[in-house]
């Protein structure tokens, strides 16, 4: 791939071009909504009105405590969807039969839409809580386990067999040996199983009114308030992309660079 | 220390015919013994059978009377691919082994250091492996190897991966090494010449399936030189007995057609 300029000229560029789209979408809201009136106004968002909305929602604690309440939940989900999937994807990496007979069933599972769990969560739990949760950790605990499998099952066995000719073997070998082994694409799994959390986050949220970024996204429906509903998913997608690129992809991208997988321009 | 590799077999499973096949021999302490064989004869089985890696078909391995059945850091092993750990530094690479030793952490510290400073990486130690270069990386391994004080050490085809240069400078290096430590060795290569240089004795494999063909002693003086007339009359020697060997095996390959 050819190295191109700068980042300043990079982020530059991109900023140009995010004008220039916002400017296109206000000048189609104009034409369509205040010259030819084809589009009612409560059905088309302007960049103009979200902007107002987000920061009407920002200037409150509303969302604060939306946003609050949603990591919290998001939080409790991942660390148990983590535990669950590290249990079932070690048991899948060693025991041959799970592997064989198991995870063809959770790879089905895995492409099974967070949402599809809605009936299951509410039926099982009512609209509380554990309800969202219960949605979260289904929603990531299969690609969990999964990526945990493939990390495990990848890593090169000279490892294992030259700490093995040092003397190492039983619980040693796994965690001095397979799992720091098998660390990038644990973390790549972490990632990814992050990501679906959050997707299933908002689909439990959505299920019934609780406080949560989900709520007020409904809530914004409810009010048949475009500008609102469009100005809480930019504050979804911030959020999603800060834990995504900050959290895990610097994590990512050291643990790579410390074993030289990366060169440092990439 | 006595190393016995007692009429041994192995065929693995599903192959057809056997990797290596009814071979004996017997190292004891002190001795720098070299296996050569061409590519595919079975060398690497050897040395997987005797770290205990794969288990004989049949026959035994007895180290000191007690039969080898799993690795153990009492046959350190150091593989072509240096089988660097990329999680770890040199320092802690070399510092491994010693860990499961039961050895306070200071004597951890003091015994890698002084094997770091023997194959001369002391300025890389806080290296990570993907910074050396492949003779580097071979000296570390050559360190952590030697770290576990090891009854016997097994190399295989350990210099097979590097330049020329790379190989004659390590050749060197090592060959001072074993005088200091005299460290009981078997070493496995397809390279006659790296053989000579190193052998109190050469078992000589022979391809498919690899019996041993001929055992030599080699008294040539040390240190050796590659380019002494004794060393080359040898290795053209040798080379002959192997070129008989792999056309042998050629023509077996062609009648088999
Ligand atoms: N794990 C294995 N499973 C089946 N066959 C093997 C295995 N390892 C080696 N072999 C076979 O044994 C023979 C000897 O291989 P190897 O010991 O690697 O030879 P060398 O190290 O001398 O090149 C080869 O024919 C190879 O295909
Ligand atoms: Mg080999």
């Amino acid at each position: 791939m050819p190295k191109e300029s700068t980042t300043r000229g990079r982020v530059l560029r991109m900023i140009l071009f995010l004008s220039a789209l916002l400017m296109i979408w206000q000048g189609v809201y104009f034409l369509g909504v205040e010259i030819l009136s084809v589009w009612k106004s409560y059905a088309v968002p302007s960049p103009l009105g979200v902007l107002n909305s987000l920061i009407e929602v920002t200037s409150g604690s509303v969302l604060s405590v939306a946003i609050f309440k949603s990591l919290q939940r998001l939080l409790v989900g991942f660390v148990i969807s983590m535990g669950l999937g590290l249990i079932l994807g070690l048991m899948m990496a060693r025991i041959d039969f799970l592997r064989q007979n198991m995870k063809p069933l959770v790879l089905g599972l895995q492409t099974l839409p967070s949402i599809c769990w809605v009936p299951f969560a509410i039926l099982w739990y009512g609209l509380s809580d554990s309800a969202i949760i219960f949605v979260i950790i289904i929603g990531s605990m299969f690609s969990i386990s999964l990526a945990i499998e493939n990390g495990i099952n990848t890593v090169d066995p000279i490892y294992v067999r030259a700490a093995k000719t040092m003397g190492t073997r039983g619980g040693a070998l796994w965690s001095r040996v397979v799992l720091p082994a098998a660390m990038p694409s644990l973390i790549v799994g972490m990632k990814q199983g992050w990501s679906f959390s959050w997707r299933s986050l908002m689909a439990g949220e959505m299920m019934f009114s609780s406080v949560g970024l989900g709520q007020i996204l409904m809530m914004g429906r409810d009010l048949a308030d475009i500008d609102r509903v469009m100005a809480i998913m930019v504050v979804i997608i911030v959020i999603g992309t800060l834990m995504d690129r900050m959290v895990f992809g610097t994590w990512e991208k050291s643990i790579r660079k410390s074993r030289g997988l990366d060169r440092d321009d990439q | 220390m006595t190393l016995w590799v007692d009429r041994v077999s192995k065929t693995f499973p599903g192959s057809m015919k056997a990797s290596i096949c009814d071979v004996s021999f017997q190292v004891s302490e002190g001795e720098f013994v070299c296996v050569i064989g061409p590519s595919g004869s079975g060398k690497s089985t050897l040395i997987n059978l005797i770290a205990g890696l794969e288990t004989p078909s049949t026959g035994e391995i007895t180290l000191d009377g007690k039969p080898v059945r799993e690795p153990g850091a009492d046959r350190v092993v150091m593989f072509q691919e240096s089988a660097l750990f990329p999680w770890l530094n040199v320092f802690d690479n070399v510092r491994f082994g010693l860990k499961n030793q039961k050895k306070t952490p200071e004597e951890q510290e003091k015994i890698a250091t002084r094997f770091l400073k023997m194959v001369r990486l002391s300025e890389f130690a806080e290296y990570r492996v993907h910074q050396l270069s492949g003779g580097m990386k071979q000296r570390a391994a050559l360190a952590r190897a030697l770290a576990l004080d090891s009854k016997i050490l097994l190399m295989d085809e350990p210099f097979a991966s590097l330049d020329k240069q790379t190989i004659n400078l390590l050749r060197e290096e090592l060959a001072v090494i074993w005088k200091e430590t005299r460290k009981t060795i078997i070493l496995v290569t397809h390279s006659v010449e790296e053989a000579l240089f190193f052998a109190d004795r050469i078992i000589m494999l022979s391809a498919e399936p690899a019996t041993v063909r001929e055992v030599m002693n080699i008294d040539l003086p040390r240190p050796r030189s590659i380019e002494s007339e004794a060393f080359l009359s040898l290795r053209k020697d040798i080379l002959k007995r192997l070129r008989v060997e792999v056309e042998e095996v050629a023509k077996g390959e062609h009648d088999a057609r």
